[in-house]
């Protein structure tokens, strides 16, 4: 009998073994054909592989820049990239993440059903990450596994319920409609972009759209994912290679291969493994987001659907690129504060401040015109830059590798739990996230009530204007 | 036919966009066509009949065949309509299009 447990036990502390359960699960229950559910099934199991096997490419490919960055500075350097971190920590503890990412869908539903935050996140990616995270604060804070899952997946929840909900406001601007709402862990700082446009607005001498400029259209490589991380990283490895100097790289790290030849070759190779991470992350969502999107639109009534940011990109372009640049300066920014002040140094991820930058870009457009998208976009790149330093503490023997998470959400839900483990322990956590739920009760209940008032108030009106 | 949507990292609103391209093709009363996602550097011409990417990538890539812009990846009639007018370009037949 022992030797069944102990088998059933091996099998399912594989977490591509519970990826594809989950994946079985969907399927099966939007009743597809049996051989939809076998291939669906296998191609997850397979995928989540296909991502571990991406998440070795990467974490070789940054072991000599960690090396390279301490030889030179003397401090540790950290690369914000979710795509390598998330890799990393999957190989570590996936099952447990997988779990919480699935269970987290189901409280996000749960919480969408019932309070006011109608929002379903339908970004998978994103909030698979976020699982990643909550799991290793989680495992750091030294929680046995079922309460791990238990909290994680409401913490989980909360999260992706919330995150769409802060950015609301300015999305509304953007879209025209309340239908649609943003989801993606840059949400946060997005929102906070978003604020300061609206806060350095001007009526005097309103900012014009970014659209109205005539901006450069060669830029359009930027899109591309892979060159964008191989050619940042090449410029990155170079310049710390310049500082580590040949004799340190050649004699100890690339086995005597000239050292600008070496690193730009593992740049490359960390794009490879990124490309290959994205990949895997693609097949192993592949047949989850539709059941969780089908399940969603059965059971949440007038449920927002909350995407990812390129659905912001295609509403002003030209802010994209203007938030990019903007966030990326600030990026530099906050990096030199660091190098200054002597702590870890946070190197600007050139991913991060594009996705979440340019979000920022439309959304602090849409509030402010050109002002709007250049001032909210750098204090989202500063943003981006300051949370993950102050998250590295609570990630415990994760966070001292040489990648992090990088989006604003990242820092604010991860230094929340983080911080309150290390002020009050478990007790702390549990506290913490209870007010957080009644608080969104309490807020539903107030805002609901509003907007009751507001339609009974239009009611009035339009019967006033009937019988006039 | 085979539809392919393109966003630049493959995995967030090209997904969403061939849900919607999903949608739209069972209301349509379409069958037969094949639809999946991939990030801008995996995708060759002749990788796909139609390539559906959002306004902000029209430019990078453009060189990929028949590429349908959409000039807003949530509005659910202009994928619609661009849709059929895809699907009329290539000879599939649309049953459900009175309808739409």
């Amino acid at each position: 009998m022992n030797g069944v447990l102990k088998v059933l036990l091996d099998i399912f502390r594989q977490p591509s073994v519970i990826v594809a359960l989950i994946s079985l699960i969907g399927l099966a229950l939007q009743r597809k054909p049996a051989t939809d559910i076998m291939k669906g099934t296998i191609r997850t199991f397979v995928g989540f592989l296909v991502l571990a096997a991406g998440a070795g490419v990467v974490t070789n490919a940054l072991d000599p820049f960690g090396d390279m960055f301490q030889h030179a500075f003397h401090v540790q350097g950290v690369v914000p990239n979710n795509e390598a971190i998330v890799g990393t920590v999957l190989v570590k503890y996936g099952s447990v993440a997988a779990l919480i990412f699935f269970f987290g869908m189901i409280v996000n539903v749960i919480l969408s059903a019932t309070s006011y935050f109608k929002y379903v996140y339908l970004s998978g990616h994103v909030a698979f990450y976020m699982a990643t995270m909550i799991t290793v604060i989680f495992v750091a804070a030294g929680f046995q596994t079922w309460q791990t899952l238990l909290l994680g997946s409401i913490a989980q929840g909360l999260v992706v319920t919330l995150s769409p909900a802060v950015v609301q406001p300015f999305m509304k601007k953007v879209t025209g409609t309340d239908d649609v709402a943003l989801g993606h862990t840059g949400g946060s700082g997005i929102a906070l972009g978003g604020l300061v446009a609206t806060l350095t607005r001007s009526k005097k001498h309103p900012s014009k759209s970014t659209e109205d400029i005539n901006f450069p259209k060669n830029l359009g490589f930027l899109r591309d994912t892979t060159v964008i991380v191989a050619l940042s990283m090449a410029v990155i490895y170079v310049i710390v290679a310049l500082f580590a100097g040949p004799a340190y790289i050649e004699s100890k790290l690339s086995n005597g291969q000239n050292f600008i030849v070496y690193v730009i070759i593992e740049a490359a190779t960390f794009s490879a493994g990124v490309y290959i991470i994205l990949a895997g992350v693609r097949v192993v969502l592949g047949e989850i987001v539709p059941a969780f999107k089908g399940i969603s639109e059965h059971l949440v009534k007038n449920a927002k659907p909350a995407l990812d940011v390129p659905v912001t990109f295609t509403f002003a372009p030209n802010a994209v690129l203007i938030g990019f640049l903007s966030s990326f300066v600030g990026g530099i920014v906050g990096m030199t504060v660091m190098a200054v002040a002597h702590t870890t140094v946070i190197i600007p991820g050139v991913v991060a401040h594009f996705m979440t930058g340019g979000a920022t870009g439309v959304i602090g457009n849409g509030a402010g015109g050109r002002r709007g998208a250049v001032l909210g976009s750098f204090v989202n790149g500063l943003v981006i830059t300051f949370l993950p330093l102050l998250l590295l503490p609570v990630l415990g023997s994760v966070g001292k590798g040489a990648a992090t998470y990088s989006d604003a959400d990242f820092g604010v839900a991860g230094i929340f739990l983080g911080y309150l483990n290390k002020a009050g322990g478990q007790i702390a956590i549990i506290a913490g996230l209870v007010i957080v739920l009644i608080l969104v009760y309490v807020a539903s209940y107030f805002l609901n009530r509003r907007k009751n008032t507001i339609a009974d108030a239009a009611d009035v009106a339009e019967k006033t204007q009937a019988t006039a | 036919m085979k539809i392919l949507t393109v966003c630049s990292t493959g995995l967030g609103s090209s997904f969403m966009t061939q849900l919607n391209i999903d949608k739209a093709l069972k209301e349509l009363g379409v069958t037969g066509v094949e639809t999946d996602h991939r990030d801008l550097g995996s995708v060759s011409p002749g990788d796909a009949d139609v390539i559906f990417v959002g306004r902000d990538i029209a430019d990078a890539a453009k060189d990929l065949g028949d590429v349908v812009v959409l000039d807003s990846l949530i509005d659910m009639k202009e994928i619609k309509e661009k849709l059929i007018e895809a699907l009329k370009r290539h000879g599939v037949a649309v049953p459900g299009e009175e309808q739409a």
